[in-house]
């Protein structure tokens, strides 16, 4: 396989890493509702603590991105 | 012709400047970090200034702020961690300045650059370090064996407990940095895609612009919630040494 095409591939299947984050990301909210629907009242203390999740979840899709840019960077 | 997305990231020395060998041009993002500096100081110099019993509406944004990072402060390291509150104060206003400022049209995201957020995570993880040997001395080393361990599981326990320490900096640079360079990244190819589409297709990408900066703004401020919050976590880990186990969490 040419090597070009090759790298190419290899982005693609770093940004695949995204599947995972998306699963996360919906179990978090999905959790949350179901939380906030069990106790509104705790709704401000559990909604702190999703926007950490989401955001650490979205960082982990977001290491696939930065291989994707190293393997970019590497391909000249 | 091929561009690469990380185009606009490019810095360009606008006065090239040289002490000793190292180089310390003036290029945008240093200038954009000046801005913020002289911004975040006068907006708390001047919502600090002429204090009121019923706050005018700069007092009340400063209010909010201070009482913001307080919040976390005593809710992550309890009350001794207040001593570092100009630190954690500093960093979080700092961050999240860079993070909003970055979104005007025609400026820079500073924390879109690996080495600004790599020296922030540096020093908060070295911070914590120093911090920790100073109180603790030689018994910090215990931080690496997470309390009521086995004994026969300290050879599996330490490595791995050593490589998520290790981890703590590298993660915490590469979040924010990777945060914001992706948000403007999708921003940048989703204008492409405005503009190549021409008025027949165009608007919906750009439509989605939008939403996309409205969901920049809230990344802008999660991130340096975040950042702040992991940084009290890692100061009270240091600080505290497995007690005071209903701060953390």
């Amino acid at each position: 396989m040419d090597s070009a095409a090759a790298a190419l591939l290899g982005m693609g299947l770093a940004a695949a890493g995204f599947a995972g984050a998306g699963v996360g990301i919906g179990y978090i909210f999905g959790k949350m509702i179901e939380a906030v629907a069990r106790q509104p009242e705790a709704e401000a203390r559990v909604g702190k603590y999703m926007w950490i999740g989401f955001a650490l979840v979205e960082a982990i899709a977001l290491y696939g991105l930065v291989i994707a840019f190293i393997i970019m960077g590497l391909r000249k | 012709m091929e561009e690469s997305p990380l185009h606009p990231f490019e810095l360009h020395n606008y006065i090239p400047l040289s002490v000793g060998g190292i180089d310390i041009s003036i290029n945008k993002a240093v200038i954009i970090m000046w801005v913020v500096v002289a911004l975040v100081a006068f907006l708390m110099l001047k919502a600090g200034s002429a204090r009121q019993l019923v706050p005018g509406k700069l007092q009340s944004l400063g209010e909010m702020l201070v009482d913001f990072v307080r919040g976390i402060i005593l809710d992550t390291m309890g009350k001794d961690g207040m001593r570092f509150f100009p630190l954690i104060a500093t960093l979080f206003l700092f961050i999240l300045f860079c993070n909003l400022i970055g979104l005007i049209p025609g400026s820079y995201t500073v924390t879109s650059q690996i080495v600004v957020t790599a020296v922030f995570a540096c020093v908060v993880y070295g911070l914590s370090l120093v911090m920790g040997f100073l109180l603790h001395g030689a018994k910090f080393l215990g931080i690496l064996v997470p309390p009521g361990t086995p004994g026969w599981l300290l050879p599996l326990m330490i490595p791995i407990e050593l490589i998520s320490q290790l981890a703590r900096p590298i993660s915490l640079a590469v979040r924010l940095f990777a945060n914001m360079t992706a948000g403007h990244v999708i921003l940048g190819v989703l204008f492409g895609l405005a503009i190549s589409g021409g008025l027949l297709i165009g608007w919906l990408p750009f439509a989605f612009t939008i939403a996309m900066n409205g969901l920049e703004v809230g990344i802008a401020f999660i991130q340096a919630y975040i950042f702040t919050v992991l940084t009290c976590v890692y100061l009270g880990d240091a600080f505290h040494l497995h007690g005071h186990d209903d701060h953390a969490h």
